[in-house]
């Protein structure tokens, strides 16, 4: 249904070294609107990298970036504006933890947008409420669970009507059997036709949710396709091996 | 006269002199004050209630007071009550009893930092109370409370200059009576700096090996 | 016996107006530590490597010297050479103020550090920029944690504050003094003075740790509890 879509994200050919390590070889790929790109790969393959390195959290050594026709990469200002569209939501989610559920989600409205206390309130408000979270609202980060945690931390992406959202295993800090509710309200987002690329895995949700899967090791992409081509039918015999692995690991999802 | 020569000449004789009445307080009041603060640490923890009681308000009055007045009490206080020290004396008891009040706040942390098994499992041995304190947690506290009390040490290498408003020339009285002499005060004390930082930089790194030796894998 | 208490009658409102000049010099040289030290301590972490060296120089410098030997140093010394005509109350200030910016950098330096790199890339992320994220998000966080670090560091300034005698600074131990020499009564005058400061330092940190309750946000800063 994506097919002809415009498209929302467009990464070019991305290197990035740190020191005698290089950790990016060149990845390239797009995310057209309304799709949920899912990027899987074992830990330290630079799945993590790669995310920063498109709102430029990390600068990249080398490659492009665009953000909806506009090139995110070599400019010095006005980062934040891309930024402001570039949701993020990250492994420890990074509340402020010295602001409540709802302050954590309006303060990006009012210090970065601009909006009046007023609205930003209502908006967040109605963020929460799309996570699940109304009664939370006036609670601090250390009074919330993981899962719940997690949840504002999306709320707090979404209050800024990004383009795309970014997702840096938003699952893998939690107890298991508080990964169903985050990956819920992601699924969620995803029908509902917002832009993802999301680090995971969570192999389940992967092949339920994605669009498209691809497979990251050493820096560069080995494989990618539908879930369909990935888990029925992998070109490599190393993307076979390592599904294999992290299903053993991670245990077949709820999805399932 | 320029500045260099002026320095070479007329400051540093004095200044090291000074250097070593500052040494020589430091050498009697840094372990006099541990070995008091190890006491009186330890009295708060372990003792009974009045040696307890007695070394808290000691703890208290010490900490919540400047060494200045503690100093000025031994030194212009004590002789109307007929007791007399000299100069450097004076001093030095006012730096221990003060320095000790601030190690103690370390030990104490340390001791009751230690876990209850240690002590459970000493007396399961046969240690008495007073045998499982020395021989197990004693070595254990010491060495957390170390970091702290390093600080402390090298507070009181600084703190020494203070003996001089008791009237003992020490480094920064010797700079003092120099520096006033001869009116050039930027000079003299931009010395007597100098020398301080090199005495905190030997005394803490000295601190600091001293710890590296005392480490235990796992501990502290 | 009679005689002490006497002379403590006759010295008291004389020390308590010392004692109004020593929370006028302990609140003047805090608040310009703090002034400097916050900048310091945003520099330390987020600055670049020049202003780093700077800053450490300056913090060591501040630290390794004798607060006597600064007083020294900058009463007689450099103000004088730099022209500066101030009273023994404002150079005090200023000296204890400098020395405490550098003393309060590091506890607001420790802080910032504690709270770890995700608070900031969280900001970054959604679009502030570094000083709105420092100023929203960083600082807000780590002057509450700074807090007990910041109550200690009342409590040496006060103390230190006594050392201001050797300028002839008119605060409680100068007073003191002069009374001492002139009533012959150095005991009772001089334990006055040390109950004077007492009641300052554990009033004053009784009054900080009160702030630091209110300020207090559940979970937050108090490790240990929450989860």
């Amino acid at each position: 249904m994506q097919e002809d879509q415009p498209i929302v994200l467009k990464i070019e050919n991305i290197h990035k070294r740190y020191g005698e390590t290089e950790v990016l070889k060149g990845v390239s790929f797009t995310v057209k609107r309304g799709e949920t790109k899912v990027i899987i790969g074992p830990s330290g393959s630079g799945k993590s990298t790669l995310l920063r390195c498109i709102n430029q959290l990390t600068i990249p050594d080398q490659g492009r970036v665009w953000l909806e026709d506009e090139e995110v990469t070599h400019i010095k200002k006005d980062i934040n504006l891309f930024r402001q569209k570039i949701g993020m939501v990250f492994q420890d989610f990074n509340l402020f933890d010295h602001l409540t559920a709802l302050r954590n989600v309006e303060i990006g409205l009012i210090k970065v947008k601009g909006m009046n206390k007023k609205q930003a309130r209502e908006r967040a408000y109605n963020e929460l409420l799309r996570v699940g979270l109304k009664d939370q609202a006036n609670l601090y980060p250390a009074q919330l669970s993981g899962g719940q945690k997690q949840r504002v931390s999306i709320a707090r992406a979404l209050a800024m009507d990004p383009s795309v959202i970014l997702f840096d295993e938003p699952t893998s800090a939690l107890d298991p059997e508080l990964i169903g509710e985050v990956l819920e309200v992601i699924k969620n987002l995803a029908l509902s036709g917002m832009t993802m690329v999301v680090v995971t895995h969570e192999m389940g949700f992967a092949r339920s949710v994605a669009n498209e899967i691809i497979f990251i090791e050493n820096g560069m992409i080995l494989d990618q396709g539908s879930p369909y081509d990935l888990f029925i039918n992998p070109k490599h015999e190393r993307t076979k091996k390592f599904l294999y692995k992290i299903t053993e690991l991670y245990g077949k999802s709820k999805d399932e | 006269m320029d500045s260099l020569d002026f320095i070479k000449d007329i400051v540093l004789p004095p200044l090291f002199e000074g250097t070593l009445v500052t040494l020589k307080l430091l050498v009697f009041s840094i372990p006099l004050g541990l070995v008091l603060g190890i006491l009186i640490g330890t009295g708060r923890v372990y003792g009974n209630r009045i040696i307890s009681f007695l070394c808290t308000v000691y703890t208290i009055f010490f900490r919540g007071t400047p060494l200045l007045v503690q100093l000025f009490v031994i030194y212009y206080g004590l002789p109307s009550l007929g007791i007399y020290f000299s100069p450097f004396t004076a001093a030095v008891i006012g730096f221990v009893i003060c320095s000790a009040a601030y190690h103690s706040e370390y030990i104490r942390g340390a001791f009751l930092s230690i876990k209850n098994g240690q002590m459970m499992a000493a007396q399961a041995l046969g240690m008495s109370r007073m045998q499982a304190i020395v021989n197990i947690i004693f070595p254990q506290a010491i060495r957390r409370a170390l970091p702290g009390c390093s600080n402390e040490i090298i507070y009181l290498v600084k703190y020494s200059s203070l003996a001089f408003m008791v009237t003992c020339v020490e480094l920064t009285g010797a700079g003092k009576i120099v520096a006033t002499r001869y009116f050039r005060y930027t000079e003299v004390f931009l010395v007597i700096g100098a020398l301080y930082l090199i005495m905190v930089t030997i005394v803490s790194n000295l601190l600091k090996v001293m710890e590296r030796r005392l480490k235990i894998p796992g501990l502290g | 016996m009679e005689e002490s208490w006497l002379a403590i009658y006759e010295a008291l409102p004389y020390l308590l107006k010392g004692s109004a000049v020593t929370i006028g010099l302990v609140a003047g040289a805090l608040a310009l530590g703090l002034i400097l030290g916050i900048p310091m301590a945003i520099n330390q972490v987020y600055g670049n490597k020049y202003i780093k060296i700077i800053i450490s120089f300056y913090v060591w410098f501040f630290r390794g010297i004798p607060v006597l030997v600064l007083l020294f140093l900058f009463y007689f010394g450099l103000f004088v050479l730099l022209g500066l005509d101030l009273s023994a109350f404002k150079a005090g200030i200023l000296v204890l103020g400098l020395r405490s910016a550098a003393y309060q950098s590091q506890i607001f330096r420790g802080s910032i550090q504690s709270l770890g790199e995700g608070q900031m890339l969280a900001s970054l992320s959604l679009g502030m920029s570094k000083i709105q994220a420092i100023w929203n998000i960083i600082l807000p966080q780590a002057i509450r944690i700074s807090l007990p670090g910041w109550s200690n560091e009342y409590s040496i300034i006060l103390k230190d504050s006594a050392v201001t005698y050797a300028i002839g600074l008119m605060e409680i131990m100068t007073r003191g003094k002069f009374i001492a020499t002139r009533t012959f009564k150095p005991m009772p005058i001089y334990l006055i003075c040390a109950l004077i400061f007492l009641i300052l330092t554990y009033g004053g940190v009784k009054l900080l740790s009160e702030l630091e309750k209110k300020v207090r946000i559940p979970g937050f800063g108090n490790k240990g509890e929450g989860n």
